[in-house]
């Protein structure tokens, strides 16, 4: 029994470690790669860790190319649309929740119906949309519709499931207080609303970092383009420059994984918890 | 006093409901604009021949007759994308079940393993295809030196007819399995300790317990989990864009990419949005069924 136990606690280990190790290994190869010469990337055989770590490539990056326009554009469209999704699915979410009028729960599915409108349908209007007030090749398109879009009702169906569960005693007791609506919200509310916001701010700051395919269809000037879409640039040029585009691809993956790592159960159980809802 | 106060009571709720349609008017107005106004006039700009250098008119069914009959493009657009969801949904979803299943037990260091496999779900899919894509070079990449150290013959792994897509949908499984994997595994600690127990007790094999206990409870799950990821397998796009370019010839060359270049390489509005609806009127049809099937099992667990 106990030894059946332990051999099957072993296979568990051995395919867990298999899985893992081929998951983590692209990082480690990015990584080593980023700190190899040219002529070292398809030596044969493989060189595990480079002999002389190549920091130079770090800062190629930097000189070859406006990279920190790069990065300075995913991070302040990302902060802004994860902000304004947080604020205004918190709003929406709490009136869904929390206040009474006419035709909200009709309102409110009809909204939901949006999570599943797919950007790449909805992408061929609003660049003609975006085109004809003059917003192609402006971060604009980047920035409004996802935080408008079903993103936003991602948020607001989040926010409203988590307060829907809460004791409706909290904001009666404010409201006989003579508290309006807005200060309920922002000093009953919002605080208690913090853990679904949290999740939504990971995920929303997550799917902005990552977005492709709106920079990729919106932006044509260099010193506008987010980090995906000026990686993705490197690729398609004859010839890669392998070192200086995995340093690049390190430089835009470390800022995610840290965030990841420091705040990995948030990001787990936001996963879970909303998976399947 | 009796007057008064059911008129303070009745301002009270309509400065609340102006209050409410005030707190959801910018979502409200956003859905409006870049969800329902946008995926309405993709419809109609389908009926059009609208392209950038052109005039628009209306050409009624043309542009969905001449999809389904004329273009040869777009049927191996289809068969393409129908092989990567046909090989990427097993894949994941068996291997995700399996993680979740090892991850259930309380042995030492699973919370370790289960961060280190969902690790790939939080990274860029354009970094993760640039990695794999480098992984899998022809001349020199690990791949094919490990095959060579072994003695074996070099495959082109993103350079044959044959192996393309099979790489680009091992990629996309591995990107994708943590975050299934977290949702079974919440489904799994849903499952009753005691139903377990039950089964211990009359002696039911490992096997036998998956079987028939562990296996139809989570079945809400499975389904959901199963549509979710067809779902998105259907919108498969990044990691083709930046691994193959479609190619080699048509191979990879799957419907988002197609409607991606027939909308912003040819500018052919028109045709694109006739391409885009029939894959929006697939992933409707698949919703509509996850939405029928989560409210029968709502139902049953209640």
């Amino acid at each position: 029994m106990n030894n059946k136990k332990i051999t099957s606690n072993l296979a568990s280990y051995l395919v867990l470690t298999i899985v893992s190790s081929i998951v983590l290994f692209p990082f480690f190869w990015m990584v080593s790669t980023s700190l190899k010469t040219e002529s070292e990337v398809f030596l044969f055989p493989p060189q595990w860790i480079p002999a002389a770590w190549e920091w130079i490539n770090y800062i190629r990056v930097f000189t070859e190319m406006p990279f920190h326009l790069y990065f300075f554009n995913s991070m302040y469209i990302a902060v802004l649309v994860t902000a304004g999704t947080c604020f205004l699915s918190a709003l929406a979410g709490y009136a869904f929740a929390r206040l009474h009028f006419p035709f909200k729960n009709a309102i409110f599915l009809f909204l939901l119906s949006g999570m599943m409108i797919p950007t790449e349908v909805t992408a061929i209007p609003l660049f003609n949309w975006m085109s004809n007030l003059g917003f192609i090749d402006t971060h604009i398109p980047l920035i409004l519709p996802p935080m408008l879009g079903s993103g936003g009702m991602f948020g607001v169906f989040l926010v409203r499931q988590f307060l829907i569960t809460v004791p409706i005693e909290l904001d009666e007791a404010a409201k006989m207080d003579g508290c309006s609506p807005w200060r309920t919200f922002r000093s009953i509310m919002l605080p208690i609303a913090t853990p679904a916001l949290a999740t939504v701010s990971i995920f929303t700051f997550m799917n902005s970092w990552n977005e492709f395919f709106e920079p990729l269809i919106y932006l044509n000037t260099k010193e506008l383009f987010t980090l995906p879409i000026g990686l993705s640039m490197l690729t398609t040029d004859a010839g890669v420059d392998w070192p200086l585009l995995l340093a690049a691809s390190t430089i835009a993956t470390v800022p995610i994984l840290v965030v990841f790592f420091l705040a990995q159960n948030k990001f787990i159980e936001g996963i879970a918890n909303t998976g399947l809802k | 006093m009796a007057g008064g106060k059911p008129a303070g009571l009745a301002t009270l709720k309509s400065k609340e409901m102006w209050m409410g349609y005030l707190f959801i008017l910018p979502i409200v107005a956003g859905y409006l604009i870049f969800l329902f106004g946008p995926i309405v006039y993709a419809f109609v700009m389908s009926f059009t021949n609208w392209s950038l250098f052109g005039n628009k008119a209306y050409i009624g069914l043309d542009n969905y007759i001449y999809a389904m009959r004329d273009d040869p493009v777009f049927w191996d657009t289809v068969v393409n994308t129908v092989y990567f969801s046909a090989g990427l949904v097993p894949l994941n979803i068996v291997l995700s079940l399996l993680l979740a299943m090892l991850l259930k037990r309380k042995i030492w260091g699973i919370g370790l393993f289960r961060t280190a496999i969902f690790t790939p779900v939080v990274v860029s899919l354009v970094v993760w295809g640039i990695v794999w894509k480098f992984i899998f070079s022809t001349d020199g990449g690990l791949v094919n030196l490990l095959i060579r150290t072994f003695g074996g013959t070099e495959i082109p792994w993103l350079f044959s007819e044959t192996w393309t897509m099979p790489t680009v949908i091992v990629v996309s499984a591995l990107k994708g399995v943590g975050m299934n994997m977290v949702i079974f595994l919440a489904a799994l600690h849903d499952v009753p300790k005691d139903y377990y127990e039950a089964s211990k007790i009359d002696g039911a094999s490992r096997w036998e317990t998956f079987k028939s206990i562990t296996l139809p409870m989570i079945t809400p799950a499975v389904f959901m989990v199963t549509i979710i990821t067809v779902i998105g397998s259907l919108k498969v796009f990044g990691q083709i864009y930046v691994m193959t370019g479609g190619g080699p010839g048509t191979s990879t060359y799957v419907m988002v990419f197609y409607i991606f270049k027939q909308a912003f390489r040819s500018y052919e509005f028109g045709y694109a949005s006739a391409l885009a609806f029939i894959l929006f009127s697939i992933i409707l049809v698949l919703t509509l069924i996850q939405w029928k099937l989560r409210k029968r099992w709502v139902h049953y667990e209640q």
